[in-house]
């Protein structure tokens, strides 16, 4: 079943076409990572999903029902973050967790919000107000707001930002758990690829407002095509020689060095190529990272 | 919406900015209090030197409810500017604080979140209005004991009777709030308009100060418009004040002069009221919410 079902989804300011003709869907019980490089559409894309930014065109279905007709229903059903942890700096966590249960109409006892604050790492922290917490802290207090209603999707935009190495591995574990043990649908953003590599079962890229790339992760980062960084003594020449050759379909534009996108077989015999053509090769680096890909499709193919 | 407004309440209360103007109104008239009783008299015979000559008036002229008189007419002019501060915050605040985007992901429309938002600016105007009536009329009584109510206007005098005074009182209150919720509305229209806090706190202080001169101002070209401006009927809590008298010139009791010019002022405030907050509606449900 179908929990996000997004159509034709467009969203001008002006002239900018901040998304546009956006298609795709997320199932249930899904962690769906939705990448994107900074402007490239991804948060207004989230907005439209919460219903903050109204779409120029293009539809919405949340839960199989259209978010503009059933807005309030569906977020009934919905908890999220977005972007920045922006709370009441003269509120406690305990207070903020309070107000939105009450908020969401659900009666929410002591010891839920006790739970909630343990399960994101501030249960010692619940009678402080705000002000004196750290990002990470505020981030986690997002979560814990996003979570408070038991919500069947959850909606996490750059969750993990001002996060440390725990706190980073200590949300992306519930996200996983959320997934596979709650059967939570997940949509996730982050610009922490490998992160979003360690968790999301789906992915969608979007660049400029466009969608360049979504399917499975297991599926995009095929283990038989390796992306492949030659170091040579002359780039320049080295470049010539591959446009010269077969390699040449291989060739992916990247502005920091020399990038293939091969099956791992020619690898080989790109190798040989290379020192027959007499290019000073320095080395060969092989890698098939979310981030490789990543880079690869929201980069233009010679 | 109860749910909403409790909410609401809760956040104005718990901001320290929403005791500055309990403590302003608090400052401002005891000061004048503790003047008044430490040089009260001097103050009433400078009042009452151009009338000693063909009035003589027995009794207590500096009394509470004289001294609540004065009160209001000084202090009703900076109130409004008091509720700004409040009301014009309550949407840009959040929209700049970034939590708006976190009340408007809630399964509340926004027409509900902002008419919360708006009965809950309404309960704190009501409620500091509350205060400077106690602490002008209630207080003033305590301290300077009761009388007739004198009042020298520019070209008449009035004298109350003590028992027909204090219902006055409170329809000037019961007034005021319609006059000070206009100016919460105001605050809450342009509180719509904008992301930051101190714009619309400075719009509507600004377009109250504008449309006041505008009333004021004694030109034939503002005349046509002057009657529509809810400036014009802010200061008319005045009119409880005003009796009628008989034949004898002898004022009669529990009456006002002009009824209908106090009515009139309820309409246009009123009209007033509805138009902000039907436009401030209208302004966040149609906003793309991009803080």
């Amino acid at each position: 079943m179908s929990v996000i079902q997004v159509n034709g989804l467009s969203k001008h300011f002006g002239t900018l076409k901040a998304v546009d003709q956006l298609d795709f869907s997320v199932t249930q019980g899904e962690v769906f990572g939705f990448l994107g490089q900074n402007g490239s559409g991804k948060s207004t894309t989230i907005r439209m999903l919460l219903s903050l930014i109204h779409p120029t065109s293009g539809s919405i279905e949340l839960f199989g029902k259209p978010l503009n007709k059933c807005r309030d229903e569906i977020l009934e059903e919905v908890g999220a973050i977005i972007e920045r942890p922006d709370l009441y700096p003269y509120l406690t966590a305990k207070e903020h967790l309070q107000l939105f249960a009450k908020l969401r109409n659900k009666h929410v006892g002591a010891t839920s919000i006790n739970d909630t604050l343990l399960k994101v790492g501030l249960a010692d922290r619940a009678k402080d107000k705000v002000q004196t917490f750290s990002l990470g802290m505020k981030q986690r207090l997002g979560i814990a707001i996003a979570l408070l209603h038991n919500p069947s999707l959850i909606i996490l935009d750059e969750p993990t930002n001002g996060l440390d190495p725990q706190g980073i591995s200590d949300i992306r574990n519930l996200i996983k758990q959320l997934a596979k043990q709650e059967g939570k649908t997940v949509l996730v953003s982050s610009h922490l690829l490998s992160e979003i590599e360690q968790m999301a079962t789906q992915i969608m890229i979007i660049h400029k407002g466009k969608k360049v790339a979504d399917g499975p992760i297991q599926k995009l980062l095929d283990p038989n095509k390796m992306i492949v960084h030659i170091k040579t003594t002359n780039d320049a020449q080295t470049l010539q020689v591959i446009l010269s050759g077969s390699f040449s379909n291989y060739l992916l534009q990247r502005n920091d060095g020399i990038y293939l996108r091969l099956p791992d077989y020619e690898i080989p015999l790109l190798n040989t190529f290379l020192v027959n053509a007499g290019v000073g090769l320095v080395g060969v680096e092989t890698r098939n990272s979310l981030e490789d890909y990543f880079l690869q499709v929201t980069s233009t193919i010679i | 919406m109860k749910a909403i407004i409790s909410i609401e309440l809760y956040k104005i209360f718990r901001r320290s900015r929403t005791y500055i103007a309990f403590g302003a109104i608090a400052a401002l008239i005891l000061i004048i209090q503790l003047g008044l009783k430490m040089d009260g008299q001097s103050y009433a015979s400078f009042l009452m030197k151009d009338i000693n000559d063909t009035l003589t008036v027995d009794g207590k002229v500096l009394n509470g409810y004289l001294i609540c008189y004065i009160l209001l007419q000084l202090l009703l002019v900076h109130v409004p500017l008091l509720v700004a501060l409040i009301a014009a915050d309550m949407i840009s605040g959040e929209a700049n604080l970034g939590t708006l985007r976190l009340l408007f992901t809630t399964p509340y429309s926004r027409t509900q979140l902002v008419m919360g938002k708006f009965i809950a600016a309404s309960i704190y105007t009501i409620v500091l209005l509350i205060w400077l009536a106690f602490l002008a009329l209630f207080v003033s009584m305590w301290i300077f004991g009761t009388d007739d109510l004198f009042l020298l206007k520019s070209n008449y005098v009035v004298l109350i009777q003590e028992k027909d005074v204090l219902w006055r009182y409170v329809g000037a209150f019961v007034f005021a709030s319609f006059a000070l919720l206009t100016v919460t509305s105001l605050g809450f229209l342009m509180s719509s308009i904008s992301n930051n806090s101190i714009g619309p706190i400075v719009g509507t202080m600004s377009a109250i100060v504008f449309f006041t001169i505008l009333s004021t101002l004694n030109i034939p070209l503002f005349a046509a418009i002057k009657p529509y401006l809810f400036t014009t009927h802010m200061n008319n809590w005045k009119e409880f004040f005003d009796i009628k008298v008989n034949e004898n010139n002898e004022a009669i009791y529990g009456s006002i002069l002009n009824v209908a010019k106090i009515k009139t002022s309820i309409i246009v405030l009123t009209a007033h009221i509805i138009l902000f907050v039907s436009a401030a509606i209208i302004i966040t449900k149609r906003k793309d919410i991009l803080s």
